[in-house]
């Protein structure tokens, strides 16, 4: 594309009064020979767009620079065809309002333009305007065999058997994956289920049966019972899987994976302090429900009808010794047993022991039907002990009830409210991992931060960090999952139910439907060849410039979505539909031979080195901060519309992710005179806040690399720094940029200014 | 028959409907009364368990709608009248008028010259703003607005407007949409807690709300994130969490609102963080942390500066000379009855879904949409049943695929 550049400087808002326009307008017409250049002093009314989308069919202007505000405002105004290449300069949340306003003179003249402001303002523009030519034109990706629109569901429980009715409801043919001989999962075991809509009082049926019967009827779900999956290789629309059903290999292709492998209950033999093992009638919740369908509820040790029963809550639950997290639906599962136990006999006594009641929301409803049976005895209480007395009968310890006073409680049957495990935690594979056959990887010192990868022998991709999807803590996948809790680590594969986190069934049914809707927007996105969350929408893509690959596996150990494999030479293989385009690999490569078309080392380079540096006896030191464009430049707008102000010796780049923040610029911009470099990233850690997972961990990684080049340098290490920074905490920054200031002030002007 | 959606509500599921079913490749339409997108969480200094800003993620959000030409929002904006069926529904809208067009740059001067002064809702009337105003800081659409019954119409903002923004002419108008299918995610209200008789609310200064002290909390807020008490803006050092006020309790709203007692152990962080040597005390009837959030409680829990106390509150009582509030309480676990006398109270007010929507919608008894309304009419989030945020936008996010399924059929 021959580019036609047109730089359109807009002075309202107070920046034609804080800046010299026409001095700045130079910048753009003597210092870069852009051939069209003009000012407006209303830029996003009527008038200036007119002038702006005339100059681009009269004049040929292709490659738009808006200097103006911020480019998180005005999207929809300064939007233009996808032929065309625009960048913004933000004159007014990052320059004005964030520098001294210009003093009136009485009766009516207004001071001249602060030097440094103006310097600011024509860095700035500079920056942008190498940024447009440097820029180009984005083509969607396309892969090079035919994308898939299946969605395949893996396991045949509630969870897994809504999201396949409900994407089928849609239109969407699907493949739904079981491994049992029959779908129906956990729900299979249930009696009954507790109530699920108002007035939430009485029982219900399970809902596997009608959910089985919907399946058989819908045409576009093909069903796999028996089956597993032995390996499932590519990306989103391209999803290769091989599966196995009584010995024979199986294989097609899908676009996206919902992931509903359930959950198996605590394991009660390691809960022998509740009695579990010593007397058959010490039993779990799950066994109670067996008891419950078989029509009667009988001790295990005589057949006899069990009319004391005790539960136990939290057996195995929030207990660091087990599992240390709540499971959300023991509760009321217990309350729906006591009522079986209620209307098997009307003289039975159930009991019931807690820590805290949990019957959130509406179903408090349900709690209180329980409470005004007189028949259920309810306490808060912490069971010592559960021993065997006279005729098989239980004697049950509970001290700090709210009787206050320790109690004893003679029981015929004992249910203990086991919690639950995600399928996904259950390491079924311990094979030894494979090593790491290159000396290359020994030597390094430092390694990136590894994700926990529980190898449970579901999914078993063929991806190279590992076969199943990265965890956080307990073995649940790890997601996003305040804000967009469907993302998981792995593009395309969506978690259901209780593997996700521990849920009831109507949650695991509502929570389902959302995957299916997740499958199919991943698949119509995929076909687009554009990215899914978070840069929804995003046609730009890595693109690996091979030839110079030293294949030192930074990118395939650092993409925060395991989008790159190995080829069979140990070079990286992206999957470029898994990819989510935060640039992570761009900033791993030492080889810098990783770019995007709108994104690269080359254009970052070059903005840097549009900036001026002034000499060092002019006294103005320059900082310059890579700032994460998600939260930390959003803060930095949030501190100009407040008026903060900030350091004129600042210059910042906004960066897609820190993790694509690559050395380089570094030490580019320190052999330039740059006095400091900040880089300001999302807080990392378990509750990490960086909407790629781990950029800014692994910008924090790299950083402990480059210290040690600096120490090399003779360059203090001070002269780099890396700060956390929510997007709420705008209020910070000209403090951080201050102190960061005062480092400069102490550590004196780089030695390589001017060379 | 339509092929777009309509969502009623511009809240955090509203606003999860609408990118999720416009990434998906649908039209949607999304209006919201307030003069902003983002609902209730633009009010919340954090989320729990992960002490992040709720701004984080809803940036992202908002990047999506801005960025989408398949969405069409409303703001300040209400349905009148719905008619139709399943697949092809009449619409009319009402939206009220805003007094600044699109052309407001945002520049701020025209509230810098404003004489007249409005109590500010968003921060539940803890400080006030101009007639002319911006919702918040990070409001969206980014545009002023005035409060019609504030303004003077005296003009002075319209001659210091560069851009011909401002018209106090403007006037309401109708607008009549064909959609397909529909999604109330019209969220709830705080409980009111004057209502509590007990607890002091309105009676005593120092008592508030927890939707009060986000905003206190918020950096953003009235008191730019310091937590100051209200009678003489010094920090309180003791404060007493009441968790239930007004839920799980038939005078009351019967149910349990779901996040209640996560949100005051958030707060509690909040002070502590804030004033290190202050002290909390939370009265609880049950602490419900379910699921993977039972590690907030364990976290929060282990400062020894905070003390959770299974009773329900009887009275609040305040002492006129030195403001402090006396908490008197049934501490349960050690069989007696306690007096605590603290610098503030926060009372856990639970979630009321919104009502006063004109059409017609099967609710259960306390006001939430029931789920099977079989006619292309879903509800999302709060609307539904009281939950957190991360279910509502794991419910929001389903039943935008619920509200596709209506336009394929």
């Amino acid at each position: 594309m021959d580019k036609k550049l047109g730089v359109y400087i807009c002075t309202g808002c107070g920046i034609g009064e804080s800046l010299d326009i026409e001095k700045l307008s130079k910048v753009a017409t003597l210092g870069y020979k852009v051939p069209v250049c003009k000012t407006h002093p209303y830029l996003c009314g009527e008038e200036g767009q007119g002038i702006i989308n005339n100059d681009c069919q009269a004049e040929g202007v292709n490659t738009i620079v808006i200097a103006a505000c911020s480019p998180r405002v005005n999207q929809d105004i300064f939007a233009f065809d996808t032929n065309k290449i625009m960048e913004r300069v933000n004159l007014r949340e990052q320059v004005i309002w964030s520098q001294p306003v210009p003093e009136v003179i009485p009766p009516n003249e207004v001071s001249p333009p602060n030097e440094d402001t103006q310097m600011m303002a024509e860095d700035y523009l500079r920056m942008g305007i190498v940024k447009a030519q440097k820029t180009e034109l984005l083509v969607p990706y396309k892969p090079e065999s035919e994308i898939s629109r299946t969605i395949l569901v893996v396991g045949g429980g509630v969870s897994g058997m809504t999201a396949a009715i409900e994407a089928g409801k849609a239109g969407r043919q699907v493949v739904l994956v079981e491994k049992k001989q029959t779908l129906g999962g956990f729900s299979t075991n249930l009696y009954k289920q507790f109530p699920k809509q108002s007035p939430y009082q009485s029982l219900q049926l399970p809902p596997h049966e009608t959910l089985v019967k919907e399946i058989e009827a819908n045409p576009n779900i093909k069903v796999y019972t028996s089956a597993k999956i032995k390996k499932i290789a590519g990306g989103p629309g391209l999803f290769d899987v091989t599966l196995e059903q009584e010995g024979k290999p199986i294989e097609f292709r899908v676009g996206a994976i919902v992931l509903a492998a359930g959950f198996v209950p605590y394991d009660a033999t390691k809960l022998a302090h509740l009695g579990f093992g010593s007397s058959p009638n010490v039993i779990t919740n799950v066994q109670m429900e067996e008891l419950a369908k078989k029509g009667k509820i009988v001790r295990p040790s005589d057949g006899k009808e069990a009319t004391n029963v005790a539960f136990i809550q939290c057996a195995g639950s929030r207990d660091h010794n087990h599992l240390p997290y709540c499971s959300t639906f023991c509760c009321s599962t217990s309350l729906k047993q006591a009522i079986y136990v209620r209307e098997q006999n009307q003289d039975a006594t159930a009991y019931i022991f807690y820590k805290d009641m949990r019957t959130m929301g509406e179903y408090e409803d349900f709690y209180i039907c329980a409470q005004e049976d007189e028949g259920i005895f309810l306490t808060k209480g912490e069971v010592v002990g559960v021993e065997t007395i006279a005729g098989n009968n239980l004697a049950i310890t509970v001290e700090n009830t709210l009787l206050g006073e320790n109690i004893r409680v003679e029981a015929d049957l004992v249910v203990l409210a086991t919690g639950i495990v995600p399928a996904t935690a259950i390491e079924s594979i311990t094979e030894e991992e494979p090593q790491s056959t290159t000396e290359e990887c020994k030597v390094e010192e430092a390694t990136a931060p590894k994700e926990v990868i529980i190898r449970s022998d579901i999914l078993n991709l063929d991806y190279r960090q590992g076969p199943e999807l990265p965890q956080l803590r307990y073995g649940f996948p790890d997601s996003h999952f305040i804000c967009f809790p469907y993302e998981t680590r792995r593009t395309g594969i969506y978690a259901a139910g209780c593997v996700r986190h521990p849920m009831d069934m109507s949650a695991s049914m509502d929570d389902a439907v959302g995957t299916a809707l997740k499958a199919i927007q991943c698949i119509e996105l995929t076909g687009q060849g554009k990215a899914v969350h978070p840069r929804a929408g995003d046609e730009s893509y890595p693109e690996f410039f091979m030839q110079r690959c030293t294949q030192c596996k930074r990118c395939t150990d650092e993409c925060p979505f395991g989008a790159i494999n190995e080829d069979e030479k140990f070079n990286p293989l992206p999957s470029l539909t898994r990819c989510r385009r935060c640039g992570t690999c761009l900033g791993a490569c030492p080889e810098r031979i990783i770019s995007f078309k709108n994104y690269s080392i080359d254009i970052v380079s070059s903005m840097m080195k549009a900036i001026e540096v002034p000499e060092e006896d002019e006294e103005k030191p320059r900082i310059l901060a890579f700032m994460c464009e998600n939260d930390a430049i959003p803060a930095l707008d949030m501190a100009g519309v407040n008026r903060l102000q900030i350091t004129p010796y600042l210059r910042v780049i906004p960066v897609r992710c820190l993790g694509s923040m690559n050395l380089v610029w570094i030490s580019d911009a320190l052999s330039k005179g740059i006095d400091g470099i900040l880089l300001i990233g999302c807080k990392h850690g378990d509750d990490y806040q960086c909407h790629f997972v781990k950029g800014s961990e692994l910008a924090n990684y790299r950083l402990s690399k480059v210290k040690e080049t600096l120490d090399r340098l003779r360059l203090e290490s001070e002269r780099v720094k890396i700060i956390q920074l929510s997007i709420n905490e705008y209020d910070l920054l000209p403090g951080i940029f201050k102190e960061f200031m005062e480092t400069m002030e102490r550590v004196g002007p780089n030695p390589f200014k001017g060379f | 028959m339509s092929k777009d959606i309509l969502i009623i509500g511009g809240g955090i599921s509203g606003i999860t409907t609408a990118v999720e079913a416009a990434e998906t490749g649908y039209n949607v339409i999304l209006v919201e009364k307030n003069p902003y997108l983002g609902g209730r969480v633009t009010q919340m200094n954090r989320y729990f368990p992960k002490l992040c800003p709720p701004y984080c993620g809803l940036e992202i959000n908002l990047r999506r709608i801005k960025t989408n030409n398949k969405i069409k929002y409303f703001t300040l904006t209400e349905v009148e009248k719905i008619s139709g069926q399943e697949g092809d529904y009449e619409v009319t809208l009402r939206i009220q008028p805003r007094f600044v067009s699109h052309k407001c740059t945002a520049c701020g001067e025209c509230a810098r010259v404003c004489p007249a002064e409005r109590q500010d809702a968003f921060n539940f009337n803890l400080c006030s703003t101009k007639a002319i105003y911006l919702p918040h800081q990070l409001s969206f659409p980014y545009r002023y607005v005035i409060d019609e019954k504030a303004c003077l119409k005296c003009g002075t903002c319209v001659d210091a407007c560069k851009y011909g923004a401002i018209d106090l002419e403007m006037q309401a108008e109708t607008k009549n949409i064909s959609v397909g299918s529909i999604v109330v995610a019209t969220g709830w209200q705080p409980y009111d807690a004057t209502r509590i008789d007990n607890l002091g609310f309105g009676k005593y200064k120092n008592v508030i709300t927890n939707m009060m002290m986000e905003r206190l909390a918020s950096p953003n807020g009235p008191t730019q994130g310091k937590i100051l008490r209200p009678s003489d803006q010094k920090e309180p050092k003791k404060v007493a969490f009441v968790q239930c006020a007004g839920s799980r309790d038939e005078n009351h709203l019967p149910y349990c609102s779901a996040v209640c007692c996560l949100a005051s152990l958030k707060q509690i962080t909040y002070l502590r963080e804030a004033i290190p040597d202050s002290q909390a005390f939370m009265f609880y009837i049950d602490l419900r942390t379910p699921g993977k959030y039972e590690d907030f409680l364990t976290k929060v829990s282990s400062d020894e500066k905070v003390s959770l106390i299974k009773g329900k509150v009887a009275s609040v009582a305040e002492d006129t000379n030195t403001k402090e509030l006396i908490v008197e309480a049934e501490d349960i676990l050690a069989g007696k009855k306690i007096k605590v006398s603290v610098d503030m109270v926060v009372l856990a007010c639970g979630m009321q879904p919104t009502n006063g929507l004109s059409i017609n919608i099967n609710r259960d008894k306390n006001g939430f949409i029931t789920s099977e309304q079989g006619n292309g009419i879903y509800a999302a989030g709060v609307a539904k049943k009281p939950q957190d945020v991360a279910s509502s936008v794991q419910n929001a996010t389903g039943i935008a695929l619920k509200a596709i399924q209506s336009l394929v059929k």
